[in-house]
């Protein structure tokens, strides 16, 4: 009855929340760029070589920095308000334009990633559990150990090594071919052929959390009553597993999922330097080199918004999984 | 401590990790005993493979792979120990007044610790660096600000639970200071759990910090594993060998230090150990 207006409330709390986050992190951005030693205005203009004292008074006169701070956090959030995420010096253009043309990349990333990791982990977690202690467990066990513990930036590199320089299967750098012209569809295939080894790297460290997590949820719902009346009643393993257990396994998996998101975001800076992949990571790599810190903390906002945005898209698919929450009881 | 080992002792892979752990810990202490003068300078022809000369090849520049890893032990302990110790004690702080005293204090505290939780913590560490000037200094403290949050959850939760307790109030009805009360009498009984996180966050922190180094945001003074593999991409087809043995460095001791830390959790909460391990 109250479906509705249940799903209203979530949407309402999730905008209150992702407000609250995003004036944080500008209130955050805002003092860390007066933490910068030196002036403002210099910071600002980057090593750009073009600090003559002009060009540094009208920042200042730009960015108001002359006001009292309050007022300046004021116009700051106000900019940002309007989408204007400031200048980059280094570059001569608007950031939010910068980061604009690389978001979809990011994104494109950051969620073939998120999928392949839920989709794989929980699958390895099933089959883990299904085979509590023989070989195919531990198996899985070691490699969710092993993935738990190698830099993401170390497992980019070795996948170029093996899957790019000595099978020659996928490329190595970007995003698309120069050679490929032509209709949608081969461009399409094209950058999935390009997606196949950044996505793999930053998935597999979930996939290796995630299989844990199903493992761990299926062996505490195994021998629960529910499941041996099910057995009782006769009915086939494998609809158990999935009518039964499988749900009960992905709502841990989920929930961690969301927590982990901001880990997510910040794999995919990694992993987009090492795969030149160009989204917001490898502009905040660009940025880091050029020391441009107007488009370092536009990158950090929108990649705050990009974790609220794949918050929602947890918290959708626990209400899915779990009918206990749509109903708001 | 006999019990806490018999009981350690029963995981191989911790008696596994402890011992990689210790051949790590003598590598950064005795490392400029065993690889003598400066890791930067060049020894011979660059991108020589490995050979008995060169154990582990030569770099882009000449340098000696193997010089590098054994000294780049030392920043890598060095900032996933005190980073952690720094982020260990905020949590603790931060968490034990918000477990003790509830109310606007619990509030305010766990607004930030879920504020912190939920942005992308690398990027942060990255802005922060960046914007301090890399050293060993500003990495410690980017990395301990982004990493304090479940220390605190886990202090305040043992806290509130704690604080209920006749022993805490036995000590407050006989007016023992409040300092006194969180340090002495309720802190102790908290301390197992916390223990185990933290060598999980050394962990972490290592591999943090090899990310930083990775996109140059190392110290510039001191070589590190993530520099070392950051430094190797541009000859990364013609020469795996200098980047696949300072990974392999990080791999291990970030091994090593999880092997070590379940161990440890079976060693101090035996309750615990039975369950399903995630």
């Amino acid at each position: 009855m109250s479906g509705g207006l249940n799903t209203a409330r979530f949407l309402g709390g999730w905008l209150l929340k992702s407000a609250a986050v995003l004036l944080a992190v500008m209130t955050l951005n805002f003092f860390l760029l007066r933490l910068a030693p030196g002036d403002p205005a210099v910071v600002m203009a980057g090593e750009a070589g073009a600090s003559d004292a002009q060009f540094l008074e009208q920042i200042r006169k730009d960015y108001g920095l002359d006001r009292p701070l309050p007022e300046q956090l004021l116009n700051y959030v106000t900019n940002v308000a309007k989408g204007n995420l400031g200048y980059s010096y280094r570059n001569r253009r608007p950031v939010a334009d910068m980061i604009l043309e690389r978001l979809p990349a990011t994104m494109l990333l950051t969620v073939s990633a998120f999928v392949l990791a839920l989709l794989l982990g929980t699958a390895l977690g099933v089959l883990a559990a299904a085979r509590e202690g023989r070989w195919q467990d531990g198996a899985i066990t070691v490699v969710a150990l092993a993935f738990y513990a190698m830099p993401l930036f170390w497992v980019g590199l070795l996948m170029i090594l093996f899957f790019s320089a000595y099978l020659g299967w996928f490329p190595a750098f970007g995003m698309a071919s120069f050679t490929v012209s032509g209709n949608a569809f081969a461009r399409a295939l094209d950058t999935t052929w390009h997606l196949v080894l950044p996505a793999f790297t930053l998935g597999l460290f979930y996939v290796a959390t995630y299989a844990r997590l199903a493992r761990a949820s299926i062996l505490e719902v195994k021998h629960q009553d529910f499941v041996r009346t099910a057995r009782a009643k006769g009915l086939p393993p494998g609809r158990i597993l999935r009518a039964h257990m499988l749900r009960n396994a992905l709502l841990p998996v989920i929930t961690f999922a969301g927590i982990q998101a901001g880990q997510l975001v910040g794999g995919a800076v990694v992993v987009e330097t090492v795969f030149a992949w160009p989204g917001i990571g490898r502009l905040a790599f660009e940025g880091l080199l050029q020391r441009d810190y107007n488009l370092l903390m536009g990158v950090f906002l929108l990649s705050a918004m990009m974790v609220m945005v794949i918050n929602l898209m947890t918290d959708l698919l626990y209400r899915v999984a779990d009918p206990r929450v749509r109903a708001g009881a | 401590m006999k019990d806490f080992w018999a009981i350690y002792r029963r995981n191989k892979g911790s008696i596994i990790g402890l011992v990689i752990l210790v051949v790590v810990l003598i590598v950064a202490l005795a490392g400029p005993l065993l690889m003598p003068g400066d890791p930067w300078e060049i020894k011979a022809r660059p991108l020589l493979p490995p050979s008995t000369t060169f154990l582990m090849g030569t770099d882009v520049l000449g340098r000696d792979v193997l010089a590098g890893v054994v000294h780049g032990a030392q920043v890598s302990l060095l900032i996933g120990l005190v980073s952690t110790l720094v982020a260990v004690t905020l949590g603790l702080l931060l968490g034990a007044f918000a477990g003790y005293f509830g109310g606007p204090v619990d509030d305010i505290v766990v607004r930030i610790t879920e504020f912190v939780q939920t942005i992308p913590s690398f990027i942060l560490a990255m802005v922060l660096v960046a914007v301090l000037g890399p050293s060993i200094g500003s990495i410690v403290i980017s990395i301990a600000v982004v990493t304090w949050p479940p220390v605190c959850r886990l202090v305040r939760a043992e806290f509130m639970s704690l604080v209920q307790r006749e022993f805490v109030e036995a000590a407050v009805v006989s007016g023992q200071r409040t300092a006194n009360i969180i340090f002495r009498e309720i802190l102790p009984n908290a301390l197992s759990p916390i223990i185990v996180m933290a060598s999980l966050m050394v962990a972490t922190a290592i591999l943090t910090e090899s990310a930083l180094s990775f996109m140059g945001l190392g110290d510039p003074n001191r070589i590190s594993w993530g520099y070392m593999i950051g430094a190797a991409r541009s000859a990364l087809r013609q020469a795996w060998w200098i980047s696949v043995f300072p990974g392999a460095a990080i791999f291990l001791t970030v091994l090593a230090i999880n092997l070590v830390g379940e161990g440890l959790n079976d060693a101090l909460n035996p309750r615990l150990a039975r369950r399903g391990r995630v």
